[in-house]
């Protein structure tokens, strides 16, 4: 009983503050209202029993996906009325496009059953979770199994954050920079020089 | 009409499957979080008085025996002025901040170990939970920052969100050098595991970078720019001001106790005796975990007195280029070692 209202309570606020999302005025209140969402959609992990991922979804999602959301957000300077006023005029498109979405999905769905190859390539189900956590079982098949398109899809990602420093990246030829090798080498006889003054004559 | 009958046995299944697990857990809760508070409320006092002490000062001496009744006296000069919100804040999100704050310091709590079986929940991820707990403490900074509808609190919420998020990079790489060696993300088990003398003078730099990382995440001294208060106005707190500020404030010092917890967890052995003397061990296991705490957080207070701040840009130097680097080696590093004397945890029981 108590699992159907704890799962009732996540699944309520989930699908409440994914609406909150789209439909809040002030994109501030959407990024909130994402993080709630991904919170409750890691309380539903939990209960299902797949705690690794539920905090990995609280740490790759709210600590550091929503960070940066709400960073750019934040600092967006954005007129409201504005971008509200061309809403009646693209409304029909935005519908179609939904429509055309909607379609396909479906007509996709009804005809769509796994393929008994793809059936077979699937790796033995998960063990029983009294006897290994899910950690180690997610372990035991991410690193054996599929290793290498676990590997593919590292590179991938890394390639993608090269790209975009290489992108983003500009030599700016004013800015100051510390040079800290230049500051410890920097040695008290080469910026230094002590003059014996005799009273009654200048340094020069 | 039929007599209301009380049918004793659902009535005491009730009681028994629901009622019963929720008071003790509520029991438990109270007895970790009241003992808490107080250790935060009694560290500002230590804070002031060791500051003192570092300076040839009295510190606080005037309430109570030596001062001791000071931080009750603060409490309630806090509770007593007046909650100020800025005209244009954004008001549910401005109150919501530091409450928040203070919730996620607190939650953090339920997967430490204070002793051998005592914690509220022994869960399989712990270590994971605290990282993620941990990494949520930019949200309270952050939207204290924008919903205060100041350029100054603004820009504060952003230099320490921008922090935080730098340290954070490297306490996940020495949580996994830890894991290495345990093999294992429970708390307890990390405490209880045997590890090897070698593996702890491995671990010990891991253990340097995670206390200085500790210091940047709860933004302290040297690394306190949040707050920086002789050069820097406030920070994303500048607008706040009575319970709200103390919420901060109160965060903040629990974070620093729960910083000192898990290094305490992590690498001082927890709740066991100090250097494995067993004869230690009459003394009681919690005592043992607040007397480790205490000296990590001591340091904490000891550096505050030291060290003179960093300026922002080494700060974000220190975290990217020194600590990422670095830390992203050791791992590497503490790997290879562990593979090539085989004692990755499972290791001898798979060769």
């Amino acid at each position: 009983m108590i699992e159907a209202v704890f799962f009732y309570v996540f699944a309520t606020v989930l699908v409440l503050s994914a609406i909150g999302v789209i439909t809040a005025r002030n994109p501030v209140h959407s990024v909130l209202f994402l993080i709630l969402a991904f919170f409750n959609a890691a309380g539903l992990f939990v209960m299902l029993g797949a705690e690794f991922i539920a905090m990995i979804m609280v740490i790759v999602y709210v600590g550091a996906v929503a960070v940066l959301f709400l960073f750019v957000v934040m600092m967006l300077d954005i007129n409201f009325a504005e971008l509200r006023k061309g809403m009646m005029k693209h409304a029909p498109v935005g519908a179609l496009v939904g429509f055309a979405l909607l379609a396909e999905f479906t007509w996709m769905f009804k005809s769509w059953s796994p393929s008994s190859a793809a059936l077979n390539g699937v790796a033995q189900p998960i063990p029983d979770q009294a006897a290994i956590s899910n950690t180690h079982a997610l372990g035991e098949i991410l690193y054996t199994q599929y290793v290498y398109l676990f590997q593919i899809s590292g590179l991938i990602l890394l390639v993608a954050m090269v790209g975009a420093i290489t992108l983003t990246l500009r030599r700016r030829p004013d800015s100051r920079r510390q040079s800290v090798a230049g500051q410890i080498s920097r040695r008290p006889e080469d910026v230094l020089k002590v003059e014996k003054i005799t009273s009654g004559t200048g340094v020069f | 009409m039929d007599s209301i009958t009380f049918d004793t046995a659902f009535w005491l299944d009730i009681f028994n499957t629901y009622l019963w697990p929720l008071l003790l857990i509520v029991g438990k809760i109270l007895l970790l979080v009241v003992p808490l508070i107080v250790a935060m409320a009694y560290l500002t006092y230590a804070e002031r008085k060791v500051l003192a002490a570092m300076q040839l000062r009295q510190g606080p001496m005037m309430v109570g025996p030596f001062g001791l009744l000071q931080p009750l006296a603060d409490g309630l000069k806090l509770l007593g002025k007046e909650t100020i919100i800025p005209s244009g804040a954004n008001r549910f999100v401005f109150v919501m901040a530091p409450m928040l704050t203070f919730m996620l310091s607190l939650v953090a709590w339920a997967v430490i170990p204070v002793s051998d079986g005592w914690v509220i929940a022994n869960i399989n991820v712990g270590v994971l939970y605290l990282f993620a707990i941990s990494s949520l403490g930019v949200y309270g900074i952050l939207m204290a920052g924008w919903a205060s509808n100041s350029r100054y609190a603004f820009l504060g919420g952003l230099r320490s969100a921008a922090q935080m998020v730098s340290y954070e990079v490297s306490i996940g790489l020495v949580l996994v050098t830890v894991l290495l060696t345990t093999g294992s993300l429970n708390l307890t088990t990390i405490v209880t595991q045997e590890r090897p003398i070698w593996v702890d003078v491995l671990l010990f730099p891991m253990f340097v970078v995670f206390v200085i990382s500790a210091l940047a995440e709860t933004n302290r001294a040297p690394f306190d720019l949040p707050e920086g208060e002789s050069e820097l106005v406030g920070g994303y707190n500048v607008e706040y001001s009575s319970m709200t500020f103390a919420l901060f404030f109160l965060g903040e010092y629990m974070n620093m106790i729960l910083m000192a917890a898990m290094t305490t967890v992590l690498f001082l052995g927890g709740w066991l005796p100090p250097f494995g003397i067993a004869a230690l061990s009459v003394v009681p296991g919690f005592v043992w975990f607040a007397a480790k705490i205490s000296f990590v957080l001591f340091v904490f207070l000891w550096t505050r007195a030291t060290l003179p701040r960093y300026r922002y840009d080494q700060l974000m130097r220190l975290g990217w280029k020194i600590f990422l680097p670095f830390t992203l080696l050791w791992v590497v590093v503490t790997a290879g070692v562990l593979l090539y004397n085989h004692a990755l945890p499972g290791m001898s029981a798979a060769m």
